[in-house]
């Protein structure tokens, strides 16, 4: 059988980097291709390169055994390549059909837009795919995972041989994720090859066929699916095994660092209660818009309350803002790394030292010396890959921006630490590493709240985790319980049981 | 080389520099009467109201804002004196100056105000309905009249001169003013905390408010300072011209050269970029070429033509450097 797409010897340069070298590729008919590396293995240039955004030096690159010189990304498009980003192409003010119909609208008489033909066209498409909504709508009303579903109606209407998904789960919720699974498979029946780049290796395996594994922007492995399992994926992946993935160390949890009691913001959550303890990791876990994050927000003064108590140490108190929750000594790790987390465009010191800005300071200017040793500090402790302070944030790795937000949370002192999402879109290496800064914290007397959508993380790292559902916590499950396992959590946070 | 921040900081601060000793160059062997000591010192008596002005500017483009408020807020500071001189025969020195200060600093104020309270999209739009109603003012508190007699101390800043004698005009105190002034604003926005919150508002500020930094404050005073620079920048008006020209708040072009100055001096518009050092060179080839226009006895429509490029030239580079700089970002995450 000739491969759909195949990618031959191909290299592809930038002023002092190798971003991909003599990488290889075959993607067959209908086959479900998953692609893995670690942050920086070359997967984004790899993609690139297909959708014709790079011209690579070397290599060929083969559409149904004929050589194509992608120079733009219309060309491959029209060789039957499409991508779905993991930034997804929406514009929010226009509707569906328009988005689905961006490049190619179809015209009725006199040139002017059949938007007939169109909603009904995207209608179908979108039924096709299990969603019925009004194509009519804006895009920006609907969550991710209808927009997700856009993109795909999009590429198939360009009539895509194959359709490269970057990523395309690190943003949805468990339903939406199985929708999207649903969806993968449809295609591929229809005889549509899938590229799946993902950085969760449970999803390779329910969904692939073969997997691809990249690492220092080469080819590593191209296996059966059969023939791999997690261990080696990482092996592959890393160089190494990470032998535990959760290092989880056991901490003895002290006083109640922070206590909701019926808290309520109404719209968001509901009745909120549970206590977290210094010296613990508590875990937080359900769908997405469970209502996780809005806790978080309530605990960091960035949400209105409407009803309920807050308590500090026992102590009832009103955190009005961020600012006063930064006073109080609770750090906010945002999901949005660098939306919410960073400011890009600025140091890396900046970014390290822009909580605790008064505590480096000498009368009314910053004390150099001391900005300089609490950055070198962190970026020693936290092993952040970085020759100077003074480099800009974005030129990081997302593992290594992580840490620089981490780093400025411990720099601002802060006694209860909210990490929503912590290890979002970074790699294996990288993830264990946050682990261990968390375990740190945590021996360390911290209280810690994790918010987490992957099941394994939850129960890997939690002492004990508050599963919500719908703005509601449904379950409070402590680590030696014999519920604290995927099925009850999956369970409470489907509303199939409720015990707080 | 290139990857280290300081080499490139460097290259970033000598370019301008670069560019304004070209200029000079080119200027001085094309005109004998460029070249002379005194016309020197009189591009820097041009350059020190730009320079007030593109200060509070910088301040603010650095957080992603603009205002276009500034050349009616300082032309408004200057006429409240006047006003104060004429209806109230208010004469004190100190108290007109301290009014004027009151003046472009409330203005400014509300500046912030507007942006942070009531929420109004962008201080483009905001600032320029400012200028409207500050021009107003002007006209309204002098009652559309041109004013004079001004006491010496309230002029005094626009018109010393220090070493003069000899067929020497002496240096501007102006400029030495503007000097000082950019070496204060200098040490706020890169030694204090405050500076820092200033970049880290105009590069990400929902980071910066989720880091627990106060950003409606941090705004509100960005907009605030650069009021009380029109205000100086007003001071030196009346103290250059010896009058408060109400009609000037429409007239001039201020703004315009303010944010160019700061933009061929590095700053963008995309906020968190920009040094005070930048900006000073900024101004002064603004300055070079006005000066070196009205030395060739170009007339004002080509003033307007060149001027109007060296706008855009700039914009533009600000928009070639954005571009390089994302393209780094990516090689180097690649």
């Amino acid at each position: 059988m000739t491969a759909v797409v195949e990618l031959r010897n191909v290299t592809k340069r930038f002023p002092g980097v190798v971003a991909l070298r003599d990488m290889r590729l075959s993607i067959e008919p209908g086959e479900i291709h998953g692609l893995i590396g670690e942050n920086g293995a070359g997967k984004s240039t790899l993609i690139k390169v297909l959708t014709g955004v790079y011209i690579p030096e070397q290599g060929e690159i083969y559409v149904d055994g004929v050589e194509h010189k992608f120079t733009e990304p219309r060309q491959a498009q029209d060789a039957g390549i499409a991508c779905v980003y993991q930034e997804l192409n929406i514009v929010p003010q226009l509707s569906l059909t328009d988005n689905i119909f961006m490049n190619q609208f179809i015209k009725g008489r006199g040139g002017f837009l059949d938007y007939k033909a169109m909603n009904q066209k995207a209608s179908e498409l979108l039924t096709s795919m299990g969603i019925s909504v009004d194509v009519s709508k804006p895009a920006g009303v609907f969550g991710m995972g209808v927009l997700q579903m856009v993109e795909i109606a999009k590429a198939l209407l360009t009539g895509a041989k194959v359709i490269i998904m970057d990523e395309p789960t690190s943003s949805l919720g468990e339903s939406e994720v199985e929708q999207l699974i649903r969806v993968v498979r449809d295609l591929k029946a229809k005889g549509v090859a899938i590229l799946f780049v993902s950085h969760k290796l449970e999803e390779l395996f329910i969904l692939c066929d073969r997997v691809t594994v990249m690492r220092d922007a080469q080819h590593i492995i191209t296996e059966d699916i059969g023939n791999l399992d997690n261990d080696k994926l990482i092996r592959a992946m890393v160089g190494r095994s990470v032998e535990n993935q959760f290092p989880k160390v056991d901490t003895t949890p002290g006083e109640v660092a922070i206590e909701f009691r019926n808290v309520t913001s109404v719209g968001t959550i509901k009745n909120v209660s549970f206590q977290a303890r210094y010296g613990e990791i508590l875990g937080f876990s359900g769908l997405v818009g469970a209502g996780r994050t809005e806790t978080m927000r309530a605990i960091f003064g960035d949400l209105p309350i409407d009803s309920g108590e807050i308590l500090l140490g026992g102590k009832k108190v009103t955190i009005s803002s961020p600012q006063r929750a930064v006073e109080k000594g609770i750090a906010f790790l945002t999901e949005d790394r660098k939306g919410q987390g960073l400011v890009l465009n600025q140091s890396i010191a900046t970014n390290l030292i822009l909580s605790s800005l008064k505590k480096v300071e000498k009368g009314p200017l910053l004390d150099r010396e001391k900005v300089k040793r609490v950055c070198d500090e962190s970026i020693a402790s936290m092993r952040i890959k970085t020759p100077d302070a003074d480099n800009q944030v974005s030129k990081l790795s997302g593992g290594n921006q992580q840490k620089v937000v981490i780093g400025k949370w411990i720099n601002s002192d802060a006694e209860i630490y909210l990490f929503d999402e912590p290890t979002r879109g970074i790699d294996v290496g990288a993830k264990v590493e946050v682990y261990n800064i968390m375990n740190k914290l945590a021996s360390a007397g911290k209280c810690i709240i994790m918010v987490s959508s992957e099941l394994p993380e939850v129960l890997g790292m939690s002492d004990r985790v508050i599963v919500m559902r719908g703005g509601e916590v449904m379950a409070e499950i402590r680590r030696d319980e014999p519920d604290f396992n995927e099925d009850d959590i999956m369970k409470a946070a489907w509303g199939e049981r409720k015990s707080a | 080389m290139k990857n280290n921040p300081r080499v490139a900081a460097i290259i970033r601060a000598v370019a301008p520099l670069l560019a304004l000793a070209i200029l000079v160059i080119v200027m001085a062997a094309i005109s004998p009467e460029f070249r002379t000591v005194n016309n020197g010192m009189n591009i820097l008596r041009q350059t020190a109201v730009n320079g007030f002005l593109s200060a509070g500017m910088l301040v603010v483009l650095i957080t992603a804002g603009i205002d276009l408020s500034v050349g009616a807020n300082a032309i408004l500071s200057a006429c409240v004196m006047a006003m104060l001189m004429t209806t109230f025969g208010i004469t004190n020195p100190i108290l007109l100056l301290i009014a004027a200060l009151v003046v472009g600093t409330l203005v400014g104020i509300v500046n912030g105000l507007l942006l942070t309270k009531l929420k109004l999209p962008h201080p483009f739009v905001s600032t320029l309905g400012m200028k409207f109603v500050l021009a107003g003012l002007a006209l309204f508190v002098v009652s559309t009249r041109t004013i004079s007699g001004f006491p010496d101390a309230v002029t005094w800043l626009g018109s010393a001169d220090f070493l003069r004698g000899g067929g020497f005009n002496g240096i501007p105190g102006s400029f030495l003013a503007l000097l000082l002034t950019f070496v204060l604003l200098h040490v706020l926005l890169t030694r204090t905390a405050l500076g820092r919150s200033i970049y880290a508002v105009g590069g990400n500020p929902e980071a910066t408010r989720l880091s627990g930094i106060n950003t409606d404050r941090v705004l509100t005073f960005v907009y605030g300072l650069s009021g009380t620079l029109c205000a100086i920048a007003g001071i030196v008006i009346v103290g250059r011209s010896g009058v408060a020209n109400p009609s000037a708040a429409m007239g001039g072009n201020y703004e315009t050269d303010a944010i160019a100055a700061c933009i061929i001096g590095g700053a963008s518009f995309t906020g968190g970029k920009g040094t005070v050092w930048g900006t000073l060179i900024g101004c002064l080839i603004i300055a070079v070429i006005r000066n070196g226009l009205t030395i060739l006895n170009a007339q004002s429509d080509v003033q307007f033509m060149v001027i109007g490029a060296v706008i855009i030239v700039a914009v533009f580079i600000d928009v070639r450097r954005t571009m390089s700089e994302e393209r780094r970002r990516r090689l180097a995450a690649a």
